[in-house]
């Protein structure tokens, strides 16, 4: 129970790291691939953001720890802890993998839409976005160009 | 510190979770495209919900304003273009995937165990560089916003490879979805005909102050949440905000589609400008303690800008703040210009459709 | 007398709450599009003017709460709109109200037969 408790944000994140793979896998429409692939991504950044949580922390934004802000946070916490892994009298969350995920979060918007409009491409072509339409049809095309080689 | 029970923390931790959990299976389960996009815009909330828990304010913000903003119009605008809203669902099919995944995902977990535990301040990932940054970015930097810190300084090199990824999307949206709609031709609205009245007078209120929003979290970003890509993405949103009350005409008119790509790419040009302009005073490529040659900085009154004893943090406050432009005019016009991209091509459609 | 307000203000935000939960279960109970816009914009207006209230109470009088007020306003002016432009698009793409359909009172309520049937305006 209690290895639940310390890993349960592990687990959930690969529960839905599964649910975005298994969109990826199951599903032959390219658009909701998009969608499992934006699911599996976003379980990436909670991973992260998982490993980044300092108990009893505050977002990465230096205060002074003399401060009525600095005073109440600083109070709720045992005074050794603060003084073992603070700075300056005050806990603060890990803020690398903040950096890396907000970069992430928007890159991985930019390249959806770039994944949407080779889809919207697809469609246009082969009328359909549906993967395995698209194999039969273009199997058809290759075997009408066949015999004309 | 070691036992997270009763903490309102996790609890909050916990029920959010699970609340991602069950929408994440609701987008397996559902056959409706539609719903799965809404519920990736609801599910983009809960996540920027549970990132505030977690202390990730900065990361919060830019959940919330790309993940149930920009991605849902640009989902909901491919479904439009691919006129399929239903998946087809085969059963049988999923029997082998279904396995594959179970088993990816009992590695996983079993392979969980070995991961510090939740909120351990003395794990590898807390205690070496994440901590480093945290004690000298006041005296390095003098940014009170480490994330922004470690993002425009520290890290900014890898900001601008991400960067120039923004903008490549930008160029390849525009080359596979045409190049945004013609000014000439892009339909307006007829703004006395309809009945969105309500609608159009209270966006005429919130776009000026969108905008000013979007302003204020850009030029506070190393003050306190916020930045270039936050700020981007919120000015991104007035424009398609207008775009879609009152007609694609009118906002081509005001942010053309040609200009928004010439500033995508001024934006990646910016900042790497001031990457070479440190480079000619002497120092690294975007190491902005060398921004301002010695004869500026004899020039700043003392004590105008944090501690006097530390003239290279006008530097860095400047750099910041340059880079943090670039940043913006690529996200921004990137993001409108996917938007153009998307929009245009549904307007030649429709065309195509009506012509033929 | 803070032990008072403190009182006050978590009172608020319970009941802000449990509006919120009673304007829930309202999307989820109720027969149409229209009535659960309106339990789902009672929950965006009525819950979260209750909740800011109930936060202004128990922050420190000062800048707090004038950024709360703004957030209010800012509620104010967005939600109903969007409850507003959800209405309006049902209704052009031809949802109509249940109440006063003959099909839902003759006791043939399934969803089809409250929109079959009747052209638009």
């Amino acid at each position: 129970m209690s290895w639940l408790a310390s890993h349960f944000n592990y687990v959930i994140v690969v529960a839905l790291m599964m649910a975005g793979l298994f969109i990826v896998f199951s599903s032959g429409n390219l658009i909701k691939r998009m969608i499992g692939l934006a699911l599996f991504q976003s379980s990436t950044g909670l991973f992260y953001i998982s490993l980044s949580k300092v108990s009893g922390a505050t977002a990465a934004i230096t205060l002074d720890a003399g401060s009525v802000d600095g005073k109440a946070l600083a109070s709720q916490l045992d005074p050794a802890y603060v003084q073992q892994f603070g700075v300056d009298g005050v806990v603060y969350a890990n803020p690398l993998p903040h950096v890396l995920i907000l970069t992430a979060i928007v890159v991985g918007v930019a390249t959806l839409a770039v994944g949407l409009a080779i889809a919207v491409r697809v469609r246009e072509a082969y009328g359909t976005v549906e993967a395995d339409e698209i194999e039969a049809l273009s199997r058809v095309t290759a075997e009408q160009a066949e015999p004309a080689r | 510190m070691t036992t997270p029970f009763l903490d309102a923390n996790f609890a909050l931790n916990v029920a959010l979770l699970l609340m991602l959990l069950a929408i994440a299976l609701a987008v397996v389960r559902t056959r409706s495209l539609l719903a799965a996009i809404l519920l990736m815009g609801v599910y983009s909330f809960v996540v920027a919900a549970w990132l505030m828990v977690m202390d990730a304010a900065d990361v919060a913000f830019t959940e919330a304003v790309v993940g149930a903003g920009i991605s849902t119009i640009v989902l909901l605008g491919a479904i439009l273009l691919t006129h399929g809203e239903v998946v087809r669902v085969n059963w049988r099919l999923q029997v082998v995937p279904a396995i594959l995944v179970l088993v990816v995902g009992g590695v996983l977990i079993y392979a969980a165990g070995g991961l510090p535990n939740f909120g351990d301040p003395a794990s590898p990932a807390n205690s070496h560089v994440g901590r480093i940054y945290l004690e000298t970015t006041y005296g390095d930097i003098g940014a009170p916003n480490v994330v922004t810190a470690v993002l425009a300084s520290y890290r900014g090199f890898d900001t601008l490879g991400e960067t120039t990824v923004i903008f490549a999307a930008c160029v390849g949206v525009a080359l596979m979805l045409g190049f945004g709609p013609r000014v000439d031709t892009a339909p307006t609205v007829d703004v006395m005909g309809d009945h969105h009245v309500v609608l159009r007078v209270i966006s005429k209120m919130l776009i000026p102050l969108i905008v000013l929003f979007a302003l204020y979290v850009q030029f506070h970003g190393d003050l306190g949440a916020g930045g270039g890509f936050q700020a981007g993405v919120i000015m991104a949103v007035a424009v398609i905000l207008h775009a879609m009350i009152f007609g694609l005409g009118e906002t081509t008119k005001a942010f053309r589609p040609g200009v928004m790509r010439s500033i995508s790419a001024f934006g990646v040009v910016l900042y790497t400008g001031v990457g070479i302009v440190c480079l000619v005073n002497g120092g690294g490529f975007l190491d902005y303690d060398f921004l301002f040659t010695p004869q500026v900085e004899a020039m700043i009154p003392p004590g105008l800008l944090g501690d006097p004893d530390k003239p290279h943090h006008w530097g860095q406050h400047f750099g910041i703040l340059f880079i943090e432009l670039g940043v913006l005019l690529t996200v921004a016009s990137t993001m409108v210009s996917i938007f153009y991209g998307f929009a245009g091509r549904t307007i030649e459609a429709i065309k195509a459709e009506r012509g033929s | 007398m803070a032990d008072a307000l403190h009182w006050v203000g978590g009172g608020l935000v319970a009941i802000g709450a449990i509006w919120s939960i009673m304007g829930a279960v309202g999307v989820l109970r109720f027969p149409d599009v229209y009535t659960r816009i309106h339990a789902a914009s009672l929950t965006d207006t009525g819950g979260a003017t209750l909740m800011l209230l109930g936060m202004a109470f128990l922050a420190e009088p000062g800048i707090v709460t004038l950024k709360l007020f703004f957030v209010w306003a800012f509620v104010m002016l967005t939600t109903p709109t969007a409850s507003n432009a959800l209405a309006s698009a049902a209704y052009s793409s031809g949802h109509r109200p249940r109440i006063g359909n003959f099909e839902f009172m003759r006791g043939n309520d399934s969803p089809e037969a409250a929109t079959k049937g009747e052209s638009r305006p």
